[in-house]
């Protein structure tokens, strides 16, 4: 079964973002295709290269990262959840003249288009939020 | 057809528990991962009301999420099955949608 | 940021609408959703129940805390051909609220009425 989650929270702050990871990374394991992850709200902020957890405490973006590079998971960024909150790629920056990027690796930035799509495409979308 | 309705807030700071249990229909499931899952043992103002919820659906609790929370064991209201994450995952391809009541 | 699709596909989308506008992002980032979507052809109703009644009230000024006045926008729904918007008559009544409290033509609809709505979705979609 191919499932799409959207995630509506950011690192840190509420559960939602680990129990996302934690059901794909089950899903993943039970068999199943898990075809895109799409980041609303605060999110976008789980996409962020600079986060430094404290060294016991888990690393929520690069767990994510690592999703997509060892499962060809596709983590979509909301463009206009990002541009509110300073969450930068290469092509933001240079559309909108900032002068850095904070992009993880395996996320990308594009429209809430990407989130309608995954629910027709997948056979299920699972929210989780606050 | 029916729905695998997910309620993540424990029901004595956030009312999303008692208003999904007024929809919820007949055949559906009940999953409480995160806060709500504090309810799911047994001993609380909202035992009655699960157990009665149990009569006309199926109720799942998160067990990760509750063994966080200091319940691992404590007895459940009747009527619950803890799942693992791969239980949760499981719950979603069998019911025909997912409902998260944030 | 157009994207079309031409999949093919049609599904039964429920947006559920149950907070209040402004405190939170969720209501103006769910109409987005909707709006967005249209482009998708897809079989789309929204459902305000709960505290998501308050979106549709008459007479919102958020101007007064230097916010956009997105409930304008629910009058343009109909031209993206998302005509159907459903209101809980008991979510309305439990706020004192009536139908004429509200800016846009929806159909009120009972709390059974709800369930069955829920009940023949392909996805639900709540922020």
């Amino acid at each position: 079964m191919k499932f799409a989650i959207l995630v509506n929270e950011g690192p840190y702050q509420h559960q939602a973002s680990d129990s996302a990871y934690q059901f794909a990374t089950a899903a993943l394991e039970s068999g199943h295709e898990v075809s895109r992850v799409f980041f609303y709200h605060d999110g976008v902020n789980n996409g962020s290269r600079l986060t430094t957890p404290p060294q016991d405490d888990r690393h929520i973006q690069k767990r994510w990262s690592a999703l997509a590079a060892d499962k060809n998971v596709d983590l979509v960024l909301c463009v206009a959840a990002c541009q509110r909150r300073g969450m930068v790629d290469d092509g933001e920056r240079d559309r909108n003249k900032k002068d850095a990027t904070n992009i993880a690796e395996g996320f990308r930035i594009s429209g809430l288009g990407q989130l309608i799509e995954a629910g027709i495409e997948a056979d299920r979308l699972i929210t989780f939020g606050d | 057809m029916a729905t695998l309705n997910i309620v993540n807030k424990s029901p004595f700071e956030k009312r999303s528990l008692d208003q999904c249990l007024a929809r919820i229909n007949e055949g559906d499931a009940l999953l409480l991962i995160e806060d709500a899952t504090v309810v799911a043992a047994s001993g609380t103002a909202y035992t009655e009301q699960l157990t009665s919820a149990g009569k006309s659906g199926a109720l799942y609790v998160l067990q990760p999420d509750l063994e966080a929370r200091g319940f691992a064991d404590k007895p459940l209201v009747d009527g619950f099955n803890a799942v693992d994450y791969k239980g949760f995952v499981a719950l979603a391809a069998e019911y025909d949608r997912v409902h998260s009541w944030l | 940021m157009e994207e079309e699709y031409s999949g093919g596909v049609e599904k039964k989308f429920l947006y559920v609408n149950r907070r209040v506008p402004h405190g939170t992002v969720y209501a103006l980032e769910s109409l987005e959703t909707v709006l967005i979507g249209a482009a998708f052809d897809q079989d789309v109703s929204m459902l305000f129940i709960d505290d998501g009644v308050y979106q549709l009230k008459k007479e919102q000024n958020p101007d007064s805390i230097d916010f956009k006045n997105f409930a304008k926008a629910f009058r343009a729904l109909e031209m993206y051909d998302v005509e159907k918007l459903f209101v809980e008559q008991e979510s309305l009544s439990e706020r004192g609220l009536t139908e004429s409290d509200l800016l846009v033509d929806v159909e009120v609809i009972s709390r059974e009425q709800t369930k069955a709505l829920i009940d023949q979705q392909d996805v639900v979609l709540s922020f």
